[in-house]
């Protein structure tokens, strides 16, 4: 039970991006200057990205008060109200959390857990984000934290561990999705020594960020699951390899690794268990394919991150040629919950062959987005619309992409899937780690497509030839689709292109490089017909695909288009006219400078498909 | 006129590591850190203090993204073009501060103070599109913002 007020900051990548520092700091001086007796504290993301920067009091005996898009302007406000007088500042309260220890709630404040994006989540690996101070184990341990380790280290044979985490169910959750206990049985009965344990938190996936949270807002329970892991494998030495562009994470890392060491739950002898294992810290250096396991040991062993040909696997040769055993950041996080509350517990969420809970970044064009865990199995339709709000600003609901540049794309006619393994790779994507990128109806499917290509072409690492050569050639396809100089059986070539990359690849990243294009023609068909036989881009993404339009009952006539237009392409639009500006389709050369110059954003972008004259209020077009 | 690299920083950092060829990332990070890229020269000494090739070591510094052999600006101006950042416009955001900066994608400005980046991805979706200047966070920016962002460090305001 608190005994001070506490003022409690989520200060993840995410808050600091929308100023939670300067709301701190503002905080830290209120309270300073008016002598009031409150701590204030930075947590880590508790996963409400869209109100961020957020900022929660507590107050002895009452419940938790949230408040949302806070600024350093509300500060005096918010605590004179809330801490003085008790009284939350109505104007800026979001919600409140459910009592507990016979807290007193306030009156009139809708309860968070209820809110709509709350009340379908679920939440074991994220269960302290938020709440704990990361850089405090006291305040990890006063949660259960190192139960579970000294569980296993004391009561459980290594053979019983596995056992249990195999019975839970658990999956691999960077993408893969691979029984976790098998896996570890793999590496167990792998002749050698000495083993070594790897957490993958090399999180490259563009549009992903659950293992940032997860290090960033609760470092100890990826600590933790490590510990367990190494204790069930045989291994005394781990490794964390973690993206050099994740600062925070590894500030959070280095700390938490540092007190678990003081504890004694790292070292010689855990806990004077007989058990030694210790955790050193490698940092990426920015190579995409270094998330595939071959790669990443490459990598640690100092060497440049290029994969090799599995069999011989990990478990048998991995880290200088030892049996060694990699997971990611969310599977090792999953490990204590499931040790404190048996394999059956977590067994009970999810579906048959997908147990448990999975993390997802939403984000895109949605309206709230954010990190949610879920329960294995729900439907694509609540994620994106109970949970998200649906789309942002009112748009249609287009696609959402899973798995990134590895994944694919679901449609909206199929939202009705359910978020598992099978169900997604039925469906032509995958589970991936988990980024979920919402599309609206403004998304061009043909430059989705290119962008994930490009994405992919520029982090092949060179070593086999499908994949250094293939992509770049399905890149320049793709390339002369949305430039407008297609070939007719541009598409034919892209899927059987495709095809040959994805068989012929050494590693995963080849592998399923092409899986965007591939998914995206199986439900876009029609756009890329368009963009190939039309030469036009119904969402004006494509510059080259697309007209200039004017809208007449906005336009300024400033004349700055005019001016701008290197081909004199544009009739009046003057003061001196005193007429809107009028683009002759036929003289542009989709430069797109008036677009980019026109200070009041009056031009915009349609597809070229021959329609006639435009009407209702926009400049006419000669077509 | 070619300036002298001081190696005493960089025959310190090679001392804090025992463990040879393994270590070479964290030694190439502390020196990158130190310097703010890797001088020619340093890779030498790191060749003789983890007795590797130098061949190696370039290898390894053209493989990883994060490593640079010429000297960044004092400020580094990063654009996420994650995919996130990307459905929300952060092209045209990296395409105007290029042109502002008057560089290419990974360059410095002619007067030393500015390093333009694109980056896949910082892990901040939800505040998407992303820029980063000089380690500052700024989320959800249209391309006027980020440009007047830039200004303001130009200005040296910030």
């Amino acid at each position: 039970m608190t005994t001070k007020p506490k003022i409690i900051i989520g200060m993840g990548t995410c808050g600091l991006a929308a100023g939670a520092r300067a709301v701190f700091e503002e905080a830290e001086k209120y309270i300073h200057e008016k002598k009031i007796g409150a701590q204030v504290i930075g947590v880590g993301c508790i996963g409400m990205c869209h109100e961020e920067p957020l900022l929660d009091i507590v107050m002895p005996k009452r419940t938790r008060v949230i408040y949302s898009r806070v600024t350093a302007d509300m500060i005096s406000k918010i605590i004179h109200s809330h801490i003085q007088k008790d009284k939350p500042e109505k104007g800026h309260v979001l919600s409140q959390m459910l009592p507990d220890d016979g807290a007193n709630p306030y009156p009139s404040i809708p309860y968070y857990e209820e809110m709509p994006f709350n009340k379908k989540q679920h939440r074991i690996v994220l269960k302290n984000c938020g709440f704990i101070n990361p850089l405090s184990i006291n305040e990890y341990i006063a949660r259960d934290g190192y139960e579970a380790a000294k569980n296993v280290l004391f009561s459980m044979k290594p053979e019983e561990i596995i056992d249990t985490v195999k019975r839970s169910g658990l999956r691999g959750r960077g993408g893969g999705g691979f029984p976790t206990g098998m896996k570890w049985e793999f590496c167990r009965k792998a002749e050698g020594s000495p083993k070594y344990l790897i957490c993958n938190a090399d999180e490259g996936d563009p549009g992903a960020f659950m293992d940032r949270s997860v290090l960033e807002g609760d470092p100890h329970s990826v600590i933790e699951g490590m510990i367990i892991a190494a204790y069930a494998i045989g291994a005394n030495q781990g490794y964390i390899y973690v993206r050099a562009e994740y600062p925070l994470a590894v500030k959070h890392l280095k700390v938490a690794i540092a007190q678990a060491r003081e504890k004694d739950f790292l070292g010689k002898n855990i806990l004077g268990s007989g058990f030694d294992f210790d955790i050193d810290l490698k940092q990426g250096a920015g190579a995409f394919v270094c998330g595939e396991e071959t790669a990443l040991i490459a990598s640690i062993e100092g060497e440049r991150g290029m994969p090799r040909s599995k069999p011989p696997f990990p478990a048998n040769k991995g880290l200088w040629g030892k049996p060694t055993n990699i997971n990611n950041v969310e599977t090792f996080a999953n490990v204590p919950q499931i040790i404190l509350k048996g394999a059956d517990w977590y067994a009970g969420f999810g579906t048959e062959k997908s147990k448990g809970t999975k993390v997802f970044a939403l984000t895109g064009k949605i309206k709230r987005p954010g990190l949610i865990e879920v329960p294995m199995g729900i439907p694509l339709k609540e994620i994106i619309f109970d949970i998200g709000g649906g789309v942002a600003d009112g748009s249609r609901f287009k696609a959402v992409q899973t798995g990134g540049p590895s994944g694919g794309c679901i449609p909206a006619e199929l939202i009705d899937t359910h978020v598992e393994y099978e169900s997604l790779i039925a469906a032509g994507t995958m589970m991936g780690s988990g980024g979920m990128v919402v599309m609206d109806d403004s998304n061009c499917m043909v430059e989705m497509a290119r962008f994930f290509l490009n994405f992919s072409t520029d982090e092949s690492c060179g070593k086999c030839v499908p994949c250094r050569i293939g992509t770049k050639r399905l890149l320049e396809i793709l390339e002369r689709i949305v430039a407008g100089k297609a070939k007719e059986n541009d598409l034919e070539l892209l899927a059987s292109l495709g095809g040959t990359v994805k068989t012929a690849s050494l590693c995963g990243l080849g592998q399923t490089a092409p899986n965007p294009v591939l998914s995206m023609i199986r439900y876009f068909r029609d756009e890329y017909v368009e963009h190939i036989k039309d030469k036009s881009c119904r969402t004006g993404t494509c510059q080259a695909l697309s007209r200039y339009i004017v809208n007449l009952d906005t336009c300024k006539m400033c004349g700055i288009c005019v001016k701008g237009c290197p081909v004199d392409a544009i009739a009046d639009g003057t003061k001196k006219t005193k007429k809107p500006a009028l683009i002759d389709d036929e003289k542009c050369i989709r430069c797109g400078i008036c677009f980019e110059k026109c200070p009041f954003g009056v031009i915009y972008t349609k597809g070229a498909k021959k329609a006639g004259h435009v009407k209702e209020g926009l400049s006419e077009v000669k077509v | 006129m070619i300036k002298e690299i001081d190696l005493c920083a960089a025959e310190g950092i090679i001392k804090k590591y025992t463990d040879g060829v393994s270590d070479l990332i964290s030694v190439l990070q502390d020196v990158q850190e130190a310097y703010g890229y890797i001088p020619e020269p340093v890779v030498y000494v790191i060749a003789e203090g983890l007795n590797i090739y130098p061949s190696h070591i370039f290898g390894v510094i053209t493989f990883y993204a994060q490593f640079k052999l010429k000297p960044a600006g004092k400020y580094i101006v990063k654009v996420c073009t994650g995919t996130a950042c990307h459905v929300k416009g952060s092209e045209r955001i990296s395409k105007e501060i290029k042109e502002l900066l008057k560089v290419k994608v990974g360059d410095t400005t002619g007067d030393g103070r500015f390093t333009f980046e694109e980056v896949a991805c910082v892990g901040a979706c939800a505040q998407a599109p992303m820029v980063i200047v000089g380690g500052n966070e700024y989320g959800k920016v249209t391309h006027t913002e980020a440009k007047k962002i830039v200004k303001k460090y130009q200005a040296g305001k910030k």
